[in-house]
């Protein structure tokens, strides 16, 4: 997290202890509110983790030329736990998630440490980073724009907009990912829009470079990135888990929203602790 | 007005590079195809996507940079209007969404090409700025100020071609969010913005025959309105008439009635706008309008101008 140079190497290890943090700080924030898209942040953990802590770039005092944008905003949950991390978000600010007097809520609000840029409404986060990366090229100042899109979210013709822009305009760096858990709210996304698999075919027709990764090994998420040939915009098509990493979770569309009970918590910390060793 | 607000654009982008401006599909004639020469990695076209058009300014906004979203009016606004209301409002990023052609302007195109509650629809989102100029020279000192200001977004609502000028002679200067008086007089005010201007002027031609005398004040700026300068309207003059190309909700004449009740104004007032409905007709802007009551004779008649 000091150099300014792109990495050559992202330790594995070390993401995953990292993940297993960050998922037990988002349980424990659960006990503080009624709902929080548990679920949403746990299947893109290792993506954001790996956009934070292997591919954006930073100089000694911790600032990026690159941006990140939660598109699909209500994942916001593990970009908290990794801006606390960071030191951009303070332990009251997390305290206070949803709170009277907090600054954080369910989606990430511009203004906020660290958020740039509100989002919450799918369908906003990817035309948005378009202009950024076209204001990256005007401006000559090369910051790469990485953006998570929720596979229900590119359902939304306003993704399809974007999508077609981003490589018409030639937005070389923009970095997107899918996380392709294949949930919505109202079931599998794979049931909903069959026709609309595989993915990734679809972003080469439309002139990305793609790739596509196991969602949780942060080590295929950074080497999916760093071997782009980097000459038009990279899509990620991340295979997911919803609810990763606690078993009564995974694949459970009610953890889209719901925070567990003081059983559910207990049980939840006791499979973070054992995966953690 | 349209080859003035692109003259201005382009002036605007001469001297400050992070001027761009992102338009769907919109013909670039006069000074718009200069700008697209000059600065092309500063003209975007994203064609018939008018969603991305608003995003894209929100992320160059996002950057610093100081966007303008160039369509027709219906489709700068409406077509992508959760866009405009997250992510420029939300957000309160200074982007110039302009449109173009607004009211009834495009009369031969029927109701798709209307925008008759544009000024309902944007001023009812927080931190939205619209401003109308009524003619070429406002239009200039509208863009000029939307290229430079960094309050936050602006709905821009412009004619199309051929407006004449109004403001050569006017009373005021133009500021944004004041009232301008184009004339001053002690009888009778008729309040207006935008290209509706030209019958303004008309009625106070033929008001002024009947022996009155007549201020014509352009409220270019709808919001934030000039709330005091319209008290001040109401209570200074006899009778004030209100002349707007906009549905009867939500634009400058229920704006001036609610400012009338609270001052306790005791002035006549009149209002003339276009009719809520969808007007099946077509034919010149003006044939339009009066399909809507906005006819010079009958709001003559009404006013007593005749």
């Amino acid at each position: 997290m000091n150099t300014m140079a792109p990495r050559n190497f992202f330790d594995a290890d070390q993401a995953r202890d990292r993940c297993l943090k960050f998922r037990k700080r988002i349980l424990d924030i659960s006990q503080q509110v009624q709902a929080l898209h548990i679920g949403s942040a746990y299947s893109c953990t290792e993506i954001v983790d790996c956009v934070y802590y292997g591919l954006m770039r930073r100089d000694a005092a911790g600032k990026s030329p690159d941006t990140f944008v939660m598109s699909k905003g209500h994942g916001c949950m593990i970009q908290y736990a990794i801006l606390e991390d960071l030191g951009i978000l303070t332990r009251q600010d997390m305290d206070l998630y949803c709170k009277p007097n907090g600054i954080l809520g369910c989606h990430p609000d511009y203004g906020n440490p660290g958020i740039e840029a509100s989002t919450g409404s799918l369908g906003h986060g990817l035309s948005m980073a378009v202009g950024m990366a076209l204001a990256e090229k005007g401006r000559k100042t090369n910051g790469t724009i990485y953006v998570v899109l929720s596979d229900g979210e590119v359902q939304e013709g306003s993704t399809w907009e974007a999508t077609m822009m981003a490589s018409s305009l030639g937005c070389s760096n923009l970095v997107a990912f899918i996380d392709n858990n294949d949930f919505q709210s109202l079931g599998r996304t794979s049931h909903t829009h069959p026709s609309f698999y595989p993915v990734a075919e679809k972003y080469r027709a439309f002139g990305w470079e793609t790739a596509e990764v196991d969602g949780h090994d942060s080590s295929a998420i950074f080497q999916a990135v760093t071997s782009r040939r980097g000459d038009k915009p990279l899509m990620v098509v991340a295979k997911t888990v919803k609810g990763k990493g606690i078993s009564y979770m995974e694949n459970v569309p009610i953890w889209h929203y719901r925070s567990p009970n003081p059983q559910e918590y207990k049980q939840g910390v006791a499979e973070l602790e054992k995966a953690a060793g | 007005m349209r080859n003035t607000f692109a003259e201005t654009l382009y002036k605007s982008a001469t001297e400050n590079p992070d001027v761009y401006v992102v338009v769907a599909d919109i013909s670039p004639a006069g000074s718009m195809a200069k700008f697209s020469q000059e600065f092309p990695e500063r003209f975007i076209n994203v064609g018939v996507a008018e969603q991305s058009m608003i995003g894209i300014c929100a992320g160059l906004a996002l950057k610093g940079c100081q966007p303008f979203a160039y369509t027709i009016a219906t489709f700068s606004l409406y077509r992508p209007f959760e866009m405009v209301r997250d992510d420029l409002c939300y957000q309160n990023l200074p982007v110039t969404v302009v449109g173009m052609g607004a009211g009834v302007i495009y009369s031969t195109l029927g109701g798709t090409h209307h925008t008759q509650e544009d000024i309902a629809v944007a001023g009812a989102i927080p931190n939205m700025q619209i401003i109308s100029p009524c003619d070429p020279a406002e239009c200039t000192e509208a863009t000029r100020y939307c290229a430079t200001q960094k309050i936050g977004p602006i709905y821009l609502r412009l004619g199309k071609a051929g407006e004449p000028t109004f403001t050569d002679k006017a009373v005021d200067p133009w500021q944004f969010g004041k009232l301008r008086y184009i004339k001053r007089g002690t009888d009778v005010c008729i309040l207006t913005y935008g290209v509706i201007m030209q019958k303004a002027m008309k009625l106070a031609e033929q008001l002024e025959a009947k022996g009155k005398s007549v201020s014509v004040v352009s409220c270019h700026t709808l919001k934030p309105l000039d709330r005091n300068g319209i008290e001040e309207a109401l209570h200074k003059h006899k009778h004030v008439i209100v002349i707007e190309e906009h549905a009867p909700q939500g634009g400058l004449a229920p704006q001036t009635k609610q400012i009338a009740w609270d001052s306790q104004a005791k002035c006549r007032l009149d209002t003339f706008t276009l009719q809520d409905a969808f007007i099946h007709n077509y034919g010149s802007h003006d044939d339009l309008l009066a399909a809507h009551g906005l006819d010079l004779g009958l709001i003559s008649a009404k006013v007593g101008a005749t």
